[in-house]
């Protein structure tokens, strides 16, 4: 990839435009340091949502009055804006969904039921989400499929020896992450999609925490199917995206029946529409689509590249931070990361540790993550996350290593 | 031997002093979870595990003189604390004493708003499980007598 320039962003400007941001918690300034889980709404996304129900809140596609032909404009710009945010080549092959999990969950019903076979494979990791290994299990469970699982090294990178390994020509379908949501380690897409490919795997990267970190470009990748959740990207939850390649998405069967999805029903034949309406039954989530236009017009304002550079910086900050404290122990230490960083202190629970963080105004992640295999990995129940977005600061990391240190010293003493 | 109401009112007092501070609060709970006589590890078996809570918590009951007394713990230090306050409030009373008195400590001292929803659906779930240790001791001593 070319060197991209980089910009300093003015974050107490950009900070400016998240409401939620400017309000206390516990009676302490709120600092939001759970932005993996989902991070926070820029005023614009905010305002075309109210904008949408206040001006031109229709059904689309159908109507021919003036405020259906307004709604569907809107829904179909994000399409197109979709489009240029992971260089898709067709607009067609972006497909409105609730999120990731609703994305692979279509992937795995609707080309898992149609191509996987008795006896074939599919290949995912350790460092996988709950939402990227439950919906293979059930697929292969159903066609008596084999779920294969590339391990994780110590400093929590996938084994790509292994992988190498796993791979054969039983291999149909190769499912991982763009980066993990739990240790924030970005995984060599590209590598595996173009391994994956010469076994003729097709290969769904989940890139849930990559979106609003990481430049996407689904032809430079060549991945089939790549899912995006719009909530960690600034935009409005319970919306996301599946890109699928033209090719594959036409020739997989629909996911769901109903409205939108056809072009004649009969009792006795239904013919399908085609792309992307084929996998969009339903009146769909119209006014979080519309405000989503928002959230990618936010990141490619900022520019993806300065964003990423103010949060690798939070992230060695934090690293620095924690690392110097007794007692820490960070988790997940890969050479390449999003901006996440795992951790524990010897002796005290995880709960316990964000509880206490809580009272000081700072929200934290606890838990598995949803990733309990990769937990078990580590012999480990949990973990606390801190994780980043453009508007968080260095004074926060400070307010966060303090509150580590308050809590090691209560609990030591 | 103090009331049941009398233990709850000294908590409130106690946790009035604290002055509403959260962090002082949480605290202070952890420090009561500390001086929590320490439970034998042969009782932490799966069967004690009290069901509803997203921390560990174990416990296990015994009647003495017609009188329950409770042993617990939990794998975290918060909840331990909790799990500590309801220990002294029960323990040394009558199972028909546990079973009749309200608890109402926890609204006076906010604790909804200091450990949150999930672990107050888990504190919940501790006093559940003392009544029902109550209740299977009082329903034993009526069969017996």
């Amino acid at each position: 990839m070319n060197a991209v320039a980089i910009n300093r962003l003015d974050i107490e400007k950009i900070r400016t435009q998240f409401p939620v941001l400017n309000q206390q918690a516990n009676g302490k300034p709120l600092i939001y340091l759970d932005n993996a889980a989902t991070n926070q709404k820029p005023k614009r996304v905010i305002d075309a949502l109210t904008k949408y129900y206040e001006r031109d809140n229709a059904n689309i596609h159908r109507g021919i009055h003036t405020l259906a032909e307004r709604a569907t404009k809107a829904y179909e710009q994000t399409r197109h804006a979709m489009q240029q945010f992971i260089s898709a080549k067709h607009v067609e092959e972006i497909i409105f969904t609730r999120g990731v999990t609703e994305s692979i969950n279509l992937v795995a019903s609707s080309y898992g039921r149609a191509f996987l076979n008795e006896g074939d494979e599919v290949i995912i990791s350790v460092l996988e989400h709950h939402s990227n290994i439950v919906p293979w299990q059930m697929i292969c469970e159903e066609k008596k499929a084999t779920l294969k699982v590339i391990p994780v090294t110590d400093i929590g990178e996938i084994d790509l020896d292994a992988f190498h390994k796993l791979l054969s020509v039983k291999t149909k379908i190769v499912a991982v992450n763009h980066a993990s949501n739990s240790l924030g380690t970005i995984n060599p897409i590209k590598e595996i999609i173009d391994v994956a490919h010469t076994v003729g795997a097709v290969v769904l990267i989940d890139g849930a925490q990559a979106s609003a970190h990481l430049p996407i470009d689904v032809q430079e990748l060549d991945c089939d199917f790549y899912c995006i959740s719009s909530h960690k990207m600034y935009g409005p939850t319970g919306t996301g995206i599946l890109y699928g390649k033209k090719a594959l998405l036409e020739k997989m069967p629909p996911y769901m029946g109903g409205g939108e999805m056809i072009k004649d029903v009969t009792f006795t034949k239904t013919t399908y529409n085609d792309l992307p309406y084929k996998f969009e039954a339903g009146t769909p989530n119209i006014a979080d689509v519309v405000a989503l236009n928002e959230a990618i017009q936010f990141i490619n304002e900022l520019g993806k590249e300065n964003i990423a550079a103010h949060e690798n910086e939070l992230l060695s900050y934090t690293v620095k931070k924690l690392s110097a404290i007794a007692h820490v122990k960070l988790i997940g230490t890969a050479d390449k990361k999003v901006s996440v960083q795992s951790f524990m202190i010897d002796g005290i629970h995880h709960f316990d540790i964000g509880q206490m963080l809580d009272t000081r105004g700072i929200a934290v992640r606890t838990g598995h993550h949803c990733t309990q295999p990769l937990m078990d990995r580590f012999g480990i129940e949990g973990t606390v996350r801190a994780s980043f977005s453009v508007y968080n600061t260095k004074e926060e990391i400070d307010q966060l290593a303090e509150g580590v240190e308050r809590i090691i010293k209560f609990m030591k003493q | 031997m103090k009331s049941i109401n009398f233990i709850q009112d000294e908590i409130i007092n106690e946790f009035s002093l604290l002055d509403g501070d959260m962090e002082m609060t949480v605290f202070y709970v952890m420090e009561l979870g500390q001086k929590l006589p320490e439970m034998k590890e042969a009782l932490k078996t799966e069967d004690n595990i009290v069901k509803g809570c997203q921390s560990k918590v174990w416990m296990t009951a015994r009647m003495e003189d017609d009188k329950i007394f409770f042993e617990a713990d939990s794998n975290t230090a918060i909840t331990k604390g909790l799990v500590s306050l309801l220990v002294r409030i029960f323990n040394g009373q009558s199972p028909e004493h546990i079973l009749t008195t309200d608890l109402y400590f926890m609204h006076k001292i906010g604790m909804e708003r200091f450990i949150g929803t999930q672990r107050s659906n888990g504190f919940a779930s501790m006093t559940k499980q003392m009544k029902l240790y109550a209740l299977a001791f009082k329903t034993q001593k009526e069969i017996t007598s």
